[in-house]
């Protein structure tokens, strides 16, 4: 997280639009694929060409997976909901206007809770949404590699988004971030969206304005579009509290406005303001019946809806015992408490060992390797055969390293890297005991000294037990053992 | 047209025959649909240089089918996307566009085995009550060359009452089938709005389109509209409701009918002999057994004006997509994407058009769009519920489909407003998404004067039942332009 401090005596004021692909099939309004990737406009028909005569057709599944989004959130679902034509020109707008819902808007409504801090310091936000609509994409225009020229790929339009809108209530880049990612993670249980920020799946514009501290007014507000990473969307939001202070500090005005976050220079730039607006001339479309629901359809889609982020972080507390902090990092994507769940799925695992080493061991390995958990080396699968060999005392923890690196490294089966590698630990109490009692037998000066008080050179006998044993041997047991043997009566016999 | 002969049996014969009677003799082997397509194919060729129905000829392909329509020549309104034909839409902006795809409508009738003889001249995008707003040029009434054909269907109607084909397709959107087939002594029938599929019918205010039919009398549009009529997965707005067998419905007594005569449309500014003739036809209707009662619409002039906002912002969204980009006419060497914009609309569009998109941007615009739009959009209520409670007391409703005859060309080209009320008694109709049909009643100084009846929602087949029981005591229907060829009527 950042440490980023607002500049004293002013407060931020941040709304977010979040822009989320719906994975359907097919597109909104026609039978065309969705899917990412295809030749350029080779999954365009005549509908997303918007050729003369074609009508759009609304696809069912995009408006349950709205639903299943407002009811994840709590909200209102509009029993009755319609489209309204959004008219502009734009090459990559096919038909010269967007559909998409602006007077009843599906979903009303509606709230997230978002946790900031760790520890002492943690605080929960409860951020209100005002609603979440069904939309067309557009599609995409392409400025390189045309020679002065722009080419148009309509494989994106008419691709289903829902925009969800936030109520004004974030007040630190921190608490954006944390809202975007908690949808987010929303979007991604319901299975709805893909999330994917890279290739547009999830899409985020933040609204942006300051105030002086204990001002009720709102400032005017500077809108940053199309932010693409959580990272930036974080850095995009300080720019432009900076740049915003910085104006009224020094005696100017912020113009209401829209700018665009560039991450190579770390700066907002503007795109617009609000003079050059359009005007969209919105009205209902009469090409699409308005959408009714049924109470049966909405109590079904209800009863559709998987355990969410909230949920299931409560449980892993009350029912595994993980700490408030642990339960969120494991919960705050759906791909990571999957695979926690597929660790702990394993009879007599532990949930905290494995809940430490998801997000010890196995984030580092990502971490490095640049990748995202669905795509970790080490499948959980393996991850739950290592840890059953720590619970049952063949590695210790260190091993454990060990074995994990090379699964990572080269894969194959865990015990056969045990094997291989002559890794097994020993903890065959006869054998331990020998080794003791040589390193006993060959330190008698060290032996004395420790019986004579000084305690510290219990470390000095264990040292020399590992040395002997090439680091294999039990470390709990190494401790028992060497306590009795050193602690207890001078006669091994008696023991 | 007196022999019963196959083999001597005339030209004029087949092009004055019902569709039924066509099929019959294709059914019985007397006639060969090859035969029949050249027949009208020969009309076409002799007679349509002198009116200018149609934009583009369609080499006939006779569909492999036993349907309701096998072997029937037709045009369509070139509205309709029909698979590798060209499809206009009148303008300039689709001069060369070649649809790539079908039509609801053309699918179905090239199913029920209907042969596509062309594409029918039409007002630009169709705008207009006359036809002249073409880019293909106008197009002259079979009755009169100086006359109008009507429009925007114009092309449709004229084709019909010429004879070249014994239907053709037209759309409806504020009486684009009803006014033009009034002006050309031919029947047609906008059906309820929803009835037939709008996919493939190329947008102009998509809350008014409606697919229908003009063919030389009611029987003929029953069994034409069966086939096309009917509930469509790919348009949304169209109806699930079953469609009846039209034709069979054809046979029942009108007595008892309660016709609804709206008083206020027979005012001052309805031409008073068109007045009279629609008068005596509702006389016809009360002397084959029906009851008349006086009815209140009261509010014919604010639909109207409702319209004229409405459908302009309708059409402003739906034309947005002709921008030069992807297909249709563009601009000569583009600067730029603005310059690219503004001069293929400018270029590519006439200037009705252009004045409807005008005023239709200008509805929607912010500051304007609750004085204008969504007044407009009450004022439809008001219109709708009107009709609703007219039909409490009548069953259908009769009166005339224009204030005039047709008029002479170029008559109301400097004066929009007043070609906008040619269309005041068909407007409400479409504002109430109501079927509505024009009927033949008679003439007026050698120019066809049509009755209209108005129905309840999805009642087309009471409609084309009484239409047929007119047509059963009429003649006025079977009457042919004098325009040559070898038809013998005249």
């Amino acid at each position: 997280m950042s440490d980023y401090v607002i500049p004293s005596g002013w407060e931020a004021v941040i709304g977010l639009e979040i822009h989320a692909q719906l994975a359907t099939r097919s597109k909104i309004f026609s039978g065309a694929s969705t899917a990412f990737g295809a030749e350029p406009n080779a999954q365009a028909c005549a509908v997303d060409l918007g050729l003369p005569g074609v009508l759009p057709v609304l696809n069912e599944g995009a408006v349950r997976m709205a639903s299943l989004f407002g009811l994840a959130i709590d909200a209102e679902i509009s029993r009755v909901s319609s489209f309204d034509r959004k008219n502009y020109f734009y090459p990559d707008l096919p038909k010269g206007y967007q559909t998409t819902q602006l007077a009843r808007p599906i979903v009303v409504g509606g709230q997230v809770t978002i946790t900031t801090g760790e520890g002492k310091q943690a605080r929960e936000h409860t951020i209100n949404v005002t609603r979440a609509h069904l939309e067309e994409d557009a599609g995409k225009s392409l400025h390189e590699d045309f020679h002065g020229m722009t080419g148009i790929d309509l494989n994106r339009a008419g691709t289903p988004l829902i925009e969800i809108v936030s109520e004004p209530d974030m007040r630190s880049p921190e608490q954006a971030v944390a809202y975007a990612r908690k949808i987010h993670a929303i979007v991604q249980y319901l299975g709805i969206c893909d999330g994917n920020m890279q290739e547009g799946s999830f899409r985020v514009d933040a609204n942006v304005s300051v105030r002086p501290e204990g001002e009720t007014a709102f400032g005017t507000r500077a809108e940053i579009k199309n932010v693409n990473s959580f990272r930036f969307l974080q850095r995009a939001i300080e720019f432009e509290i900076e740049r915003q202070v910085d104006l009224l500090e020094t005696g100017g005005e912020v113009v209401q406005c829209t700018r665009l976050y560039d991450p190579d220079r770390d700066e907002t730039r503007l795109m617009r303001t609000k003079e050059d607006a359009d005007d969209y001339r919105y009205f209902p479309c009469p090409d699409l019946l308005p959408v009714v629901l049924d109470e049966a359809t909405i109590e079904s889609w209800r009863a559709e809806l998987p355990e969410l982020p909230d949920a299931k972080a409560g449980r892993y507390q009350s029912e595994y015992g993980l700490s408030a902090y642990d339960a969120g990092v494991l919960t705050a994507s759906r791909a990571t408490a999957e695979y926690f769940e597929a660790v702990i799925a394993r009879d007599g695992a532990d949930p905290k060992l494995a809940a430490n080493w998801v997000m010890g061991e196995v984030a580092a390995l990502l971490n490095r390797l640049e990748l995202e958990i669905n795509e970790c080396p080490v499948p959980a699968d393996k991850l739950a055969d290592l840890l059953e060999r720590i619970g049952d005392g063949t590695l210790s923890n260190k091993l454990g390293r060990e074995v994990f690196e090379a699964l990572a490294e080269e894969g194959g089966s865990v015990d056969a890297i045990i094997e291989a590698r002559g890794l097994k630990q020993i903890s065959d109490t006869g054998a331990i005991e020998a080794m003791v009692d040589e390193v006993i037998a060959a330190n008698p000066g060290q032996v004395e000294a420790y019986r004579g008080g000084k305690d510290k050179l219990f470390g000095f006998f264990v040292g020399q037990v590992m040395k002997a044993a090439k680091g294999k041997a039990n470390p709990q047991a190494v401790n028992d053992v060497l306590k009795r043997r050193l602690d207890g009566p001078d006669d091994p016999g008696v023991v | 047209m007196s022999t019963n002969d196959s083999f001597e049996r005339g030209e004029a014969a087949l092009i004055n025959a019902p569709i039924t009677q066509l099929k019959a003799w294709l059914a019985d082997g007397s006639l060969d649909a090859g035969h029949l397509t050249g027949a009208f194919q020969r009309r076409i060729d002799s007679i349509d240089p002198m009116l200018n129905s149609l934009i583009s000829r369609v080499e006939p392909v006779v569909p492999r089918s036993d349907g309701a329509l096998a072997g029937i020549p037709y045009v369509h309104k070139d509205i309709f996307c029909a698979k590798s034909t060209r499809t206009t839409c009148g303008s300039r902006m689709l001069a060369d566009w070649v649809a790539p795809y079908d039509s609801t409508v053309h699918e179905r009738l090239t199913q029920s085995g209907a042969v596509l003889l062309g594409k029918a001249n039409m007002d630009e995008f169709a705008m207009g009550s006359s036809n002249e707003s073409s880019h293909f040029g106008a197009v002259a009434n079979p009755w009169d060359s100086n006359a109008v054909p009507g429009g925007s269907s114009g092309g449709s109607a004229a084709a019909v009452a010429a004879r070249l084909v014994p239907f053709a397709t037209g759309t409806d959107t504020g009486g684009s089938i009803r006014q033009p087939a009034a002006f050309c002594g031919v029947t047609g029938i906008k059906p309820t709005y929803g009835r037939v599929s709008r996919y493939g019918m190329i947008a102009y205010a998509s809350s008014f389109d409606q697919g229908g039919v003009i063919a030389k009398s009611a029987a003929d549009c029953a069994l034409v509209l069966g086939e096309m009529a009917g509930f469509d997965p790919k348009d949304s707005t169209s109806s699930d409701e079953a469609v009846p067998d039209y034709l069979a419905g054809l046979g029942a007594s009108i007595k008892g009918l309660r016709v609804g005569v709206p008083t206020q449309w027979f005012s001052d500014a309805l031409d008073s002999a068109v007045g009279d003739a629609v008068t005596a036809a509702i006389d016809e209707l009360r002397a084959a057994g029906a009851e008349t009662v006086e009815i209140d619409l009261p509010d014919a002039d604010i639909a109207l004006a409702a319209y004229y906002l409405l459908a302009p912002a309708e059409a402003s969204s739906n034309l947005s997509r002709f921008d030069g980009v992807r297909f249709g006419y563009r601009c000569e060497d583009p600067k730029d994407l603005q310059d690219l914009y503004e001069r293929s609309r400018s270029e590519g569009f006439g200037a009705e058009v252009k004045r409807r998109i005008l005023v239709g941007t200008y509805a929607l615009s912010a500051g304007y769009y609750d004085a204008f739009y969504r007044r407009a959009q009450m004022a439809r209520r008001l219109v709708t519920d009107h009709f609703q409670r007219a039909f409490e007391q009548c069953d259908v409703i009769a009166g005339p489909v224009t204030p005039t005859p047709a008029f002479d060309r170029g008559a109301h080209s400097d004066d929009p407003a007043k070609m906008y009320l040619e269309d005041i008694f068909t407007i409400p109709v479409n504002l109430a998404g109501l079927p509505g049909m024009s009927v033949p009643a008679g003439f007026v100084d050698g120019r066809p004067v049509g009755l209209q009846l108005i129905g309840r929602h999805f009642d087309e087949a009471r409609l084309l039942n009484v239409a047929h029981q007119y047509q059963q005591r009429v003649d006025w229907h079977t009457r042919i332009p004098p325009l040559g060829g070898d038809s013998s009527n005249y």
